[in-house]
């Protein structure tokens, strides 16, 4: 469940990138900031936050590995 | 040191310390240095988490990144941070969470240096080896010339005025300025340098040097930028200032076609096939060391573009000065604003970080085609067991110095579209994304499907290349209508979904690999908790 919510997450991020709505919008935020900039900076927080869950959620176990190297070359294995 | 010679020699001096002190530190990383292949060029699998982070961030964020970034900004507006800044903070961090810490682990498990050792082991294929360096060496090539043509363009422009009578040109923004080549030339070798005796060790130090640099610097260029263009008393009203004489079209994307912002998005999965990336990916010390880098670099992303685009929509106001006037080439618009609003020292230093980003990038791809070179051909065909370690060394620091003596000598001709080919170069590498995620997470992949989606990739590729008049046509994009409505993409959605289709198609009516191969890459490994389940099915791919 907790993979799908942020999966599901990624990639309502993903849509809200394309800001079709702010595309002609003149507008300067604390009268500096260009509203199109403001919004896709947000997007940047966004996704960090988006990462930083799904580290502490959906974080990959049983990836360190328990063996050690392979003796044999990978390269040996290939085809002639 | 009187204000004369501060004036004409200031960022030259800091420009050469900087330098200097990249070299001491090169050596100083070389004094850890291990003596075997392994530490030279995956440094021990020893790095943590944040100089991880900052050898990541610093590969990626290349010269486009200050240079770039604000001369697209000046020709196109604000828009180029949400098509290529707020996109890689998404992608870079998948690519790093779902193919980075895989590769990682199966690099560690089975002693894979490059990927072209991953590619030849999971595909049971030597000859793949064979047609993947020439595309990735070729792909490679072009991003390194932009690297170090641009590092002798900012060492001009920061020093024009100090040598008039050597180096006088007819553009008064470069007179006097230390000419290309010998800027150029320096840069290769301050980089060869400590890659040479440092290695990756060396490399990651570096990287992380620059990062802080360039990171540090760039927020000052900023708040400089500001002051001397607003000429208020606060930044807030400096910011206000300057924003507001800035033309409606850049500060909105009346000009931007939504189909290309939108399919621009594709770029960045670049990231996951990138061969420099791969062996820093293989120097984390643990499969833990990744997740600062995942969290932090849409953010470091923004700190470093964000400030870069505002100042490149601030050079198309009126309140920049008539003169000098404003180069011609947008990519000189960063280095021509620290140079005329900022003073020699702290435009010294500014170039300095500028720099910085540059090198922390070429000197990653140099040790890498160095150990594709040295790794995948020689010792790979005479036979890795026949040549020591030190041997191997050797070898590698052999093809380092070639490679970054062909880069400069290719650097030295005319290169008027280099600059454009920086977009082809990804398209490529994103272009083959579909290959490396299906090697990771669709069991079903043969090797013929993976030669089907490389070839595919080359073909389209180099049909649409050839059709956008060799990257010349910037403009160049991929129409598709219906009825009367017609939309433009850009080339890489194409080249990317020929690539996906021929690998699945052909995949699925080939011989699947064996099941010793299967069971050496999706069985001994369990992927995100409650997520991709490797092994078992893949929710991406669907069943085998």
């Amino acid at each position: 469940m907790k993979k799908l919510w942020i999966w599901s997450l990624v990639a309502l991020l993903l849509v809200f990138h394309q800001d079709n709505w702010f595309w002609t919008d003149e507008r300067l935020v604390f009268g500096f900031m260009p509203v199109g900039l403001l919004y896709h900076a947000g997007i940047s927080v966004a996704a960090a936050c988006l990462w930083f869950a799904a580290i502490y959620l959906i974080w990959p176990e049983g990836i360190e590995p328990t063996e050690t190297r392979e003796q044999q070359s990978p390269q040996g294995k290939a085809e002639a | 040191m009187d204000a004369a010679f501060r004036e004409q020699f200031g960022e030259l001096i800091i420009i050469s310390f900087y330098l200097l002190l990249l070299l001491g530190l090169g050596l100083a990383a070389s004094r850890l240095f291990r003596g075997t292949r392994n530490d030279y060029l995956l440094a021990s699998h020893s790095i943590g988490p944040f100089l991880l982070l900052m050898s990541l961030f610093g590969t990626t964020m290349t010269a486009f990144a200050l240079v770039g970034s604000s001369g697209e900004a000046f020709n196109v507006g604000i828009g180029v941070y949400g098509m290529l800044a707020s996109s890689s903070g998404i992608i870079h961090s998948l690519c790093f969470f779902l193919i980075g810490i895989k590769l990682w682990s199966l690099g560690r498990r089975h002693g894979y240096t490059t990927q072209i050792q991953f590619f030849r082991d999971r595909l049971e294929s030597d000859r793949i080896g064979l047609l993947l360096f020439p595309i990735l060496v070729g792909l490679v090539i072009p991003y390194l010339l932009i690297g170090v043509i641009a590092s002798g363009t900012v060492i001009q422009t920061m020093t024009s005025g100090a040598f008039p009578e050597w180096f006088p040109t007819s553009d008064p923004g470069t007179n006097g300025g230390v000419p290309n080549w010998l800027g150029s030339l320096a840069t290769c070798l301050v980089v060869l340098t400590y890659v040479f005796f440092g290695g990756m060790r060396g490399t990651a130090w570096a990287n992380a040097f620059q990062t802080i640099v360039f990171m540090v610097l760039g927020i000052l260029a900023f708040h400089v930028i500001a002051t001397r263009l607003g000429g208020e008393q606060t930044l807030l009203e400096n910011l206000r200032k300057v924003t507001a004489a800035v033309p409606e079209d850049k500060i909105t994307r009346i000009d931007m076609s939504k189909m290309r912002f939108f399919t621009y998005l594709l770029i960045p999965l670049s990231v996951g096939m990138f061969p420099h990336l791969f062996q820093h990916w293989l120097t984390a010390r643990s499969a833990s060391s990744f997740k600062l880098p995942i969290v932090a670099h849409p953010i470091f992303i923004m700190i470093v573009w964000v400030p870069c685009v505002l100042i490149g929509i601030w050079a198309t106001s009126n309140l920049i000065p008539a003169k000098p006037p404003l180069p011609s080439n947008p990519n000189a618009i960063l280095p021509f604003l620290v140079k005329t609003q900022t003073g020699p020292l702290l435009g010294g230093l500014l170039a300095a970080g500028i720099l910085a980003a540059i090198m922390s990038s070429l000197d990653s791809q140099f040790l890498c085609l160095g150990t594709i070179f040295s790794n995948d051909i020689v010792a790979h065909y005479y036979g890795q067991e026949k040549i020591s370690d030190r041997g191997q060394i050797a070898l590698a620091r052999i093809f380092i110095v070639a490679i970054v003596a062909i880069t400069y000598l290719l650097s030295l001709f005319p290169q008027r579209g280099v600059f454009n080919l920086g977009v082809w170069c990804f398209s490529g590498f994103a272009s083959l994304f579909p290959l490396v995620f299906a090697a990771l997470y669709w069991r079903r992949l043969s090797k013929a499907g993976a030669y089907a989606s490389i070839l595919t990739t080359i073909v389209v590729w180099g049909l649409l290349f050839f059709l956008s008049d060799f990257g010349a046509n910037r403009e160049f994009a991929v129409t598709i209508g219906w009825g009367e409505k017609v939309v433009e993409t850009m080339p890489v959605a194409t080249i990317f979904l020929f690539s996906l289709v021929a690998m699945i198609v052909v995949s699925l009516c080939s011989k699947p690999p064996s099941e010793q191969t299967v069971g050496k890459f999706f069985s001994a490994v369990s992927l995100p908790k409650g997520g991709l389940q490797i092994g078992h099915k893949s929710p991406t791919m669907g069943d085998n």
